[in-house]
């Protein structure tokens, strides 16, 4: 064990499954340099054969990765900030989501489409999304949004090994330092997630940069006595159905914490899952702290208006609680 | 490379020294944003466009209101140059209710449409096909207005340069195709991601193609003046390289997230000499000529400063966003 930081945690999941399997190769623009830190150091351990520096080209860069692992690798497409993931999403959406189904499950595509997502930095709107609400309704891929540097390594090692395209979407801020497992064979089971506070006033489900406040939130709610279930989702497809329902079973009230805007969000989505499957246990609606409808601004005081804060969860929760 | 000496006719004294004081203005608001970030005096990051000026200026120099630019992550030049309000553009930089773009859009997105700036932009070759799209209007309004798209040699590498080359060819659009080679994408030499002189990628869509020291303001000038012609007089699209040179990071700070160098210092102090500085370069050009004494230069550098500080002072003056503003702009209900 050891503290470590986001992109340094993510920087040992690659080195560590790069050099347990050699049919890993990554590519991305600045990869050998690395402008954000997660591939620091990759270029001179693993040559430039296997880590690539690509020109500035996401539509071929998105459309390759399928056609590499079709042909037998597993590559890391790296894509820096997610909004850029709409700039290669032709052979995302109609190539990799698609093209084992079309052909019949004959081939694999161990793809991993990494990105950092998300705002709070006044990079404006074409920097700040949350791409994910998207990628979910393709069907075709596997999405997943650690959390911290902890679920970050066992995340990424799992979507590295998984033989289905995984988006590993991680948020930019990247949070506090925390113990990471040494161990290279630590993995996080891709569709589960992590219940990190128990609680039986309310369950929060908070997904990628959000679980931080949540649990912020946590600790204030339990001062004022109410207890929470708190659960980091981590895998938005696969969804662990099973412990949100569980959790939901014994509090009865849920709130949804999502960076993304609301509509057609993971957070409507979860609400629709659990009204579906688990009305009977609910006392109370089911709530979505989610981003405002617009794009994220540039000023630091409109764009803290837009995205979820602490009090927004803590506020949420008891104008929930005072309904009943 | 050669001093400013190849003089034309259709290029007056007058209007080297209106590009001139242009250009130093670029210089002087770009070397205040470089030292404020310093002290985080606002939010955001900044590129920064200083040894690039001779490109924008000139060119933009032959444009109206009703003529078209978009641009890119490294905008501000661009936007002044084509006569945005530089104070509106200082108090967007800080976030600002008064700025540009109400402090919504920040560096990455100063634009004014009133003025033909489509704007900055955060996606490389974003802009490509809204300058394609300007143009097919103008083409279909026949006013004789043209429209530039302003690219690094990184966008050069984004397929859709293709697709706009094709179409505007095909279509006979009134487009510049005006490509910035500052030697890198972001922190990689362009000559390892890119393939072949980004010039010739015009020909085979039979694309008139001008190649320029992107350095010097003369030349630069020229090369436009035949493509802004060519698409005044209906006669299709043109290409431009100007070969140029990135002062400065390609993000103000770069060295505390970098793990690594990426250029030669050497190589960054050789193009800030009076050889290739595109500002100094002029400068010699006047005072060689006798257009300008050393006092001259000295005033029109302090009447610039003015200026600057005059914007930078509204911009810190001016009252932040209301909150109400983040929640309209999106899509009329
Ligand atoms: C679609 C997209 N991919 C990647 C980036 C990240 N990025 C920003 S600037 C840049 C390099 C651009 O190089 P160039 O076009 O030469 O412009 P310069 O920075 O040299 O002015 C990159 C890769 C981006 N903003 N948009
Ligand atoms: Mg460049």
């Amino acid at each position: 064990m050891s503290k470590q930081r986001m992109m340094p945690a993510i920087n040992l999941a690659l080195q560590e499954e790069m050099k347990r399997d050699n049919k890993v190769i990554l590519y991305g623009e600045d990869a050998g340099i690395s402008l954000l830190g997660q591939t620091t150091g990759l270029q001179e351990n693993f040559g430039k054969d296997r880590v690539r520096d690509t020109p500035i080209c996401e539509n071929i860069m998105t459309g390759m990765a399928v056609g590499a692992a079709a042909a037998g690798y597993r590559p890391i497409c790296h894509l820096l900030y997610g909004n850029f993931i709409y700039t290669g999403f032709d052979s995302i959406a109609n190539q990799a989501a698609k093209l084992k189904y079309m052909t019949a499950g004959q081939v694999k595509l161990p793809v991993v489409y990494m990105a950092v997502i998300g705002g709070g930095r006044s990079a404006a709107a074409q920097h700040s999304d949350i791409p994910y609400p998207a990628l979910m309704n393709l069907g075709g891929v596997k999405v997943v949004v650690p959390s911290n540097s902890r679920t970050a390594k066992g995340l990424l090692k799992s979507a590295i090994r998984d033989d289905n395209p995984v988006f590993y979407l991680t948020a930019a801020g990247g949070g506090r330092p925390e113990e990471v497992p040494d161990d290279d064979n630590y993995l996080i089971p891709i569709g589960k997630s992590e219940v990190i506070n128990q609680g039986n006033d309310v369950t929060i489900i908070s997904i990628g940069s959000m679980t931080l406040k949540a649990l912020q939130a946590t600790k204030k709610l339990n001062d004022k006595g109410i207890g929470v279930d708190l659960i980091d989702l981590l895998s938005l497809v696969p969804i662990d159905e099973d412990t949100i329902i569980n959790s939901l079973k014994k509090t009865g009230r849920v709130v949804i914490v999502d960076e993304a805007r609301d509509i057609c969000s993971a957070a409507s989505h979860i609400s629709a899952i659990l009204s579906d499957k688990a009305f009977k246990y609910l006392k109370s609606p089911i709530k979505r702290v989610t981003v405002k409808d617009v794009a994220i601004p540039y000023s630091p005081i409109l764009e803290s208006h837009v995205i979820p804060d602490v009090a927004d969860i803590v506020n949420c929760i008891e104008e929930l609680l005072e309904l009943n | 490379m050669m001093s400013i000496k190849n003089y034309v006719n259709n290029l007056s004294d007058e209007d080297l020294k209106r590009i001139y004081k242009k250009m130093l203005m670029i210089r002087k608001c770009e070397e205040h944003l470089g030292e404020a970030t310093k002290n985080g005096a606002f939010p955001g990051a900044v590129h920064l466009y200083i040894g690039q000026e001779a490109i924008a200026v000139p060119l933009c120099d032959q444009l109206n209101d009703s003529d078209w630019i978009s641009s890119t992550h490294r905008g501000h030049g661009h936007f002044i140059a084509k006569g945005g309000d530089v104070k509106k553009m200082m108090a967007e930089i800080y976030g600002k209710s008064t700025g540009i773009c109400g402090g919504k859009g920040g560096s990455m997105h100063v634009a004014d449409f009133k003025k033909g700036i489509i704007g900055a932009n955060g996606v490389v070759a974003g802009g490509m096909g809204l300058a394609v799209g300007a143009a097919l209007a103008s083409k279909m309004d026949g006013n004789g207005a043209v429209s530039i798209i302003f690219f690094g040699d990184g966008a050069a590498n984004q397929g859709v340069l293709m697709e706009a080359m094709n179409i505007c060819s095909l279509w006979n659009l009134p487009m510049i195709f005006m490509c910035e080679n500052n030697q890198y994408s972001e922190f990689t030499h362009t000559s390892e991601v890119t393939s072949g002189k980004i010039i010739d990628r015009a020909e085979p869509f039979g694309i008139p193609k001008y190649e320029v020291d992107g350095n010097n303001a003369v030349d630069v000038w020229q090369a436009a003046y035949q493509a802004v012609q060519r698409g005044r007089n209906d006669e299709g699209p043109s290409f431009i390289e100007a070969h140029t040179y990135r002062q400065r990071g390609h993000v103000e700070f770069e060295y505390t997230f970098l793990s690594r160098t990426y250029r030669d210092q050497n190589e960054v102090e050789l193009w800030k000499t009076n050889e290739k500085d595109p500002i100094l370069r002029l400068e010699s050009y006047f005072i060689e000529h006798n257009k300008y004494s050393g006092d001259d230069i000295e005033k029109i550098q302090k009447e610039v400063q003015d200026e600057v500080d005059d914007a930078v002072k509204f911009a810190i003056e001016s009252p932040e966003p209301d909150i109400s503003s983040a929640m309209v702009h999106m899509i009329e209900r």
